[in-house]
This record gives structure tokens, C-alpha cells and sequence, in this order.
């Protein structure tokens, strides 16, 4: 199979994906909705809470919660992208498309081409609002560079994680099994305050949360401050390769029922 | 039409829509689940805000545990709009509709199925609530008021959610809405009491957001005491709530029987 098919499957289903997301307003709404929610309650209701003893960013309060809805916004680009994906199988188009595609790996392609073009519309427009609203980037433009490649991939882990549930399960009842790991994983991780000032069982979940590492970066990247770069890059990339494996898997399941 | 036969109407359509709402893992498992899982985040991920001067407790779990109540309630919303769209898109609002049944009846059968809900989650909130450490400043009484609160709050915003449903017709719209419950409860003083929200904007915002009194009725039963002011503002704002909410949907359901 050539790498030309590939290339036109994925352009073909991602521009479709796409086209869905941007013209309807009952999926663009909710998908900017909640990391507005987030980033307006967080910052806006909790912001004392930099007052609190060994809460040491540099950024303010509004940057670090910028941090948080960074990651959030992208990793749900590609939770609501696995849900477009049930969507496809329950409604018979995803059955159509794999009888279609002269490449099937085009179609998970296209999808993650859907995701990151989410997932940047939300995170240019969250990241606007941020602006308005007291957050300050100190970085260089290099760790800007980092901070926004960190973000897109966990947005592409979450995609693929999303569609390797999906195309097992093929229907819309997939939905909570696609967002509430994703969902856990993220407020497992520093989501309000420093990874120092974590305390009980959610210090200790952070603690191995993988994520901790990624969202602890990308902070240090906003302030210009960098700190385990290398590592939150070596587990984004780690977290990529698994989850393409398990979206690899789901194709195969979805192929076999084609 | 008697009372008897009236009561009886009520009866028939109130265990129709209790079996009906318990008869569903999923409007119930949630419900539940969610509050709870959030509740465990926050309370500790935000343990350090206690240190803040003038926090209130040094409990940041006995502090979120009042969120919960009102999450809860939130989801008896879409319960409630669920249950009606379903009624109205399986065609049994029309059936309904052909018999002597009074409006009143099926309105009040229909949320019979939010109160029983409601009532399990406030029971397992406070059981969990007293599992993991929270305290009751005002006893086995407070409590009491805390169930009876979240069973009002429940009933006002399960109005809201049976209005959506009797204005649009389907499960859809009540869905849409559910964006604007989670906005009016992240609005308010959810995380932090009001007087130490820093934002000017957001503590005008909490301040004008009747979910605040909601939340800060139920904390000042857990926290303070019994606190006259907390309890009669909590309780004009949810029965304010759920007596708007009632009329809507009365009047909804009016034009959709006449629709019919």
C-alpha cells in the first residue's frame, strides 16, 4: 500500500472530521465551553490560593491555570474525537469508510488531523481569553515552541486512546470509557496548586502520574523556567506510542467486523 | 374530579417515575459517582487552601462535601428532562393526554422519581461525608435540614430540566443545558467562601449566583452552626428557584397537552 493512499484517506476523513466540528455548533460550543469553565472558575475563584504558604510560580495564579487548561483543552480535542469516531461506527458511516479507504491506517490518519485541528481552535481561543486576562508568557520563543508541542502531543495520546476504545466498541455508549481515564489522569496530576503542596491521596497518585511531569513542564516553559523538559517530552512521546498501538488494535477489531 | 381519585392519579404516575428513574443504572450510577469522585479530588488536592487566614474550617473535604448536594441535584435535572422527553418522544404524553387525567397529577408523579433520587444521594453523601471525617457542627438535626435542603434543591432544578423538556420535546435540548448548570455551580462560591475570592468580578458574580446560598446553607449546618441568615437565604433561593422552575413547567406542560 502506498504512502500516497495513506495521505489521501487521512486528508479525506480529516477534512470531513473537521468540516463536522467547525459547522456544528452543538459540538464546537461544549468543546470550548469547558476549558473556559475551567480556566474562568480556576483563575478566577481560586486565585487567593497563590497566597497560600510554598505556593512558589512566578507567573501568578492565571498563568498557572493557564498550564492546567492547556493540557485540558488538548487532550479533549482528542477525547471529543473519539466520541466523533463512535459516532461514525453507530450511525454506519465508519463501516462504509473502512469498506472504502484503500488504506485503513488513512482513517485513523484523518482523525488525528480532526483532533489537532481542535484541538488548536480551542487552545487559540482559550489561550486569547488567557491574554485578556492577566496571562503572562515569559518564555523564550523556543520554550513556546516546547509548550505547544507538549500540549499537541497529548492531544494526539488522547486521540488515539480514544479511538482504539472506540473502534472496539463501536458505539456511543463508549463516551465515559473514552473521558473518564483521560478525565482522572488530568486531575491526577498538580491541577490547583504546586505537586509540593499536594497532600493525601491525590499527592500520591501524583507522584506517578506521568502527567505530573508534562504539566510541571509545560509551567516552567510558560515562565521561562524550564524544568524536566526531557523527561515530560520522553513520556508525552512514550504515551503516543502506546496509545497508537492500542488504536492500532482497535483498527484491527473494527476490521475484522467491516 | 375527588381528592381520592386525584391522590390516586398521583400515586399511579409518582411509582411509575420512582421505578422508573431506579430502574436505570445510568441516571443513578452517576449521580452519584460523580459528586463523590470530584469531591474526593478536591478535597484534597485544595487540603493547602485551608491555610489561607479566614478559611473557615481546617477540613477542605468538610468544606466541598456541600458541592456534592448541589452536583447531585444538577444531575436530577437532566434526570427529570430525560424521563419527559422520553415520555413526549415515545408518543405516552399523548396517550396521557386522551385520558381524564389532571395536569397536576402528572406533573407531580412526574417528579416523584427526582425526590426518590435525590434522597438516595443526599443519605450517601452524608454517610460518605461522616466515613471520611466531616463533622456536623449542628448534629443529627442539621442533617436532617441537609436532606430535606437537597431534596428541595433537587426538586427545583428537576423543574428546570422537565421545563426544557416540555418547551423542546426532546432529550437533546435537555442535554444542552447541561452546560449552563455546570457554569452557574463553578460561578459561585464553590471553591473558596466569597471573602476570599480575590477577583472582584467573579465575587460580584458568586454574590448574584444563587448557587452560592445554596452551597454556603449547607456548609454553615456543617461548619458554623445553626446560622439563621445562611439558612433563610439558602432556603428563599432554592425555594424562589424551584417555585419559578414549577410555574414554567406547569405552563409548559399546558401548552404541550394543548398541543396535543
Amino acid at each position: 500500500m502506498s504512502r500516497g493512499s495513506f495521505w489521501t484517506v487521512a486528508r479525506a476523513v480529516g477534512w470531513r472530521s473537521a468540516h463536522n466540528f467547525f459547522k456544528n455548533p452543538a459540538i464546537i460550543i461544549p468543546a470550548l465551553l469547558f476549558p473556559m469553565f475551567f480556566f474562568t472558575a480556576f483563575a478566577g475563584g481560586l486565585s487567593r490560593v497563590d497566597s497560600v504558604p510554598g505556593f512558589d510560580y512566578d507567573g501568578g495564579y492565571t498563568t498557572f491555570v493557564y498550564g492546567f487548561v492547556l493540557l485540558q483543552a488538548s487532550a479533549f480535542g482528542g477525547v471529543f474525537t473519539g466520541f466523533a469516531i463512535a459516532r461514525d461506527f453507530e450511525s454506519g458511516f465508519s463501516r462504509r469508510m473502512m469498506l472504502a479507504a484503500s488504506n485503513r491506517g488513512g482513517i485513523i490518519g484523518g482523525y488525528w488531523i480532526a483532533a489537532l485541528a481542535r484541538a488548536m481552535f480551542t487552545v487559540a481561543v482559550v489561550t486569547a481569553v488567557a491574554l485578556l486576562t492577566g496571562l503572562e508568557i515569559s518564555g523564550s520563543p523556543i520554550d513556546i515552541v516546547g509548550l505547544y508541542t507538549l500540549a499537541l502531543l497529548l492531544n494526539a495520546a488522547a486521540m488515539l486512546f480514544g479511538t482504539g476504545v472506540a473502534m472496539r466498541m463501536r458505539t456511543m455508549q463508549a463516551g465515559p470509557l473514552i473521558q473518564l481515564p483521560v478525565f482522572l489522569i488530568i486531575f491526577l496530576a498538580p491541577v490547583w496548586v504546586p505537586y509540593d503542596l499536594l497532600t493525601g491521596w491525590v499527592g500520591a497518585a501524583a507522584s506517578v502520574n506521568p502527567i505530573t511531569l508534562v504539566i510541571e513542564s509545560i509551567r516552567g516553559l510558560l515562565t521561562g523556567h524550564p524544568t524536566e523538559v526531557l523527561p515530560a517530552f520522553l513520556v508525552a512521546a512514550l504515551l503516543v506510542g502506546l496509545t497508537a498501538l492500542w488504536s492500532r488494535g482497535g483498527l484491527h477489531s473494527a476490521e475484522r467486523v467491516a | 374530579m375527588t381528592r381520592g381519585s386525584l391522590l390516586r392519579q398521583v400515586g399511579a404516575l409518582a411509582r411509575r417515575s420512582v421505578v422508573r428513574t431506579l430502574r436505570q443504572p445510568a441516571m443513578v450510577v452517576p449521580s452519584i459517582l460523580f459528586p463523590l469522585i470530584l469531591l474526593s479530588i478536591n478535597s484534597s488536592g485544595l487540603e493547602s487552601a485551608t491555610m489561607l487566614p479566614g478559611f473557615p474550617t481546617d477540613s477542605y473535604l468538610q468544606f466541598a462535601l456541600a458541592i456534592t448536594f448541589v452536583q447531585g441535584a444538577l444531575f436530577s435535572a437532566m434526570s427529570a428532562g430525560t424521563n419527559v422527553a422520553s415520555d413526549i418522544e415515545n408518543g405516552f404524553m399523548n396517550r396521557l393526554a386522551l385520558t381524564p387525567l389532571r395536569r397536576v397529577a402528572l406533573m407531580l408523579g412526574q417528579l416523584a422519581g427526582i425526590v426518590a433520587l435525590g434522597s438516595i444521594q443526599a443519605v450517601t453523601f452524608l454517610i460518605v461525608g461522616v466515613v471520611f471525617g466531616a463533622d456536623f457542627a449542628t448534629g443529627l438535626a442539621g442533617a436532617l435540614v441537609i436532606v430535606v435542603f437537597s431534596l428541595l434543591i433537587s426538586l427545583g432544578f428537576g423543574c428546570i430540566g422537565a421545563f426544557t423538556a416540555l418547551r423542546a420535546g426532546n432529550g437533546e435540548a435537555v442535554q444542552g443545558i447541561f452546560p449552563l448548570f455546570f457554569a452557574a455551580l463553578f460561578l459561585s462560591s464553590m471553591s473558596l467562601p466569597r471573602d476570599l475570592i480575590e477577583q472582584d468580578w467573579f465575587r460580584t458574580v458568586a454574590d448574584w449566583n444563587p448557587v452560592s446560598y445554596m452551597l454556603e446553607c449547607i456548609r454553615s449546618l456543617m461548619i458554623d452552626g445553626w446560622d439563621g441568615e445562611a439558612l433563610a437565604l439558602g432556603f428563599a433561593c432554592a425555594g424562589g428557584v424551584t417555585l419559578i422552575a414549577l410555574v414554567a413547567a406547569a405552563s409548559a406542560l399546558r401548552t404541550r397537552m394543548v398541543r396535543t
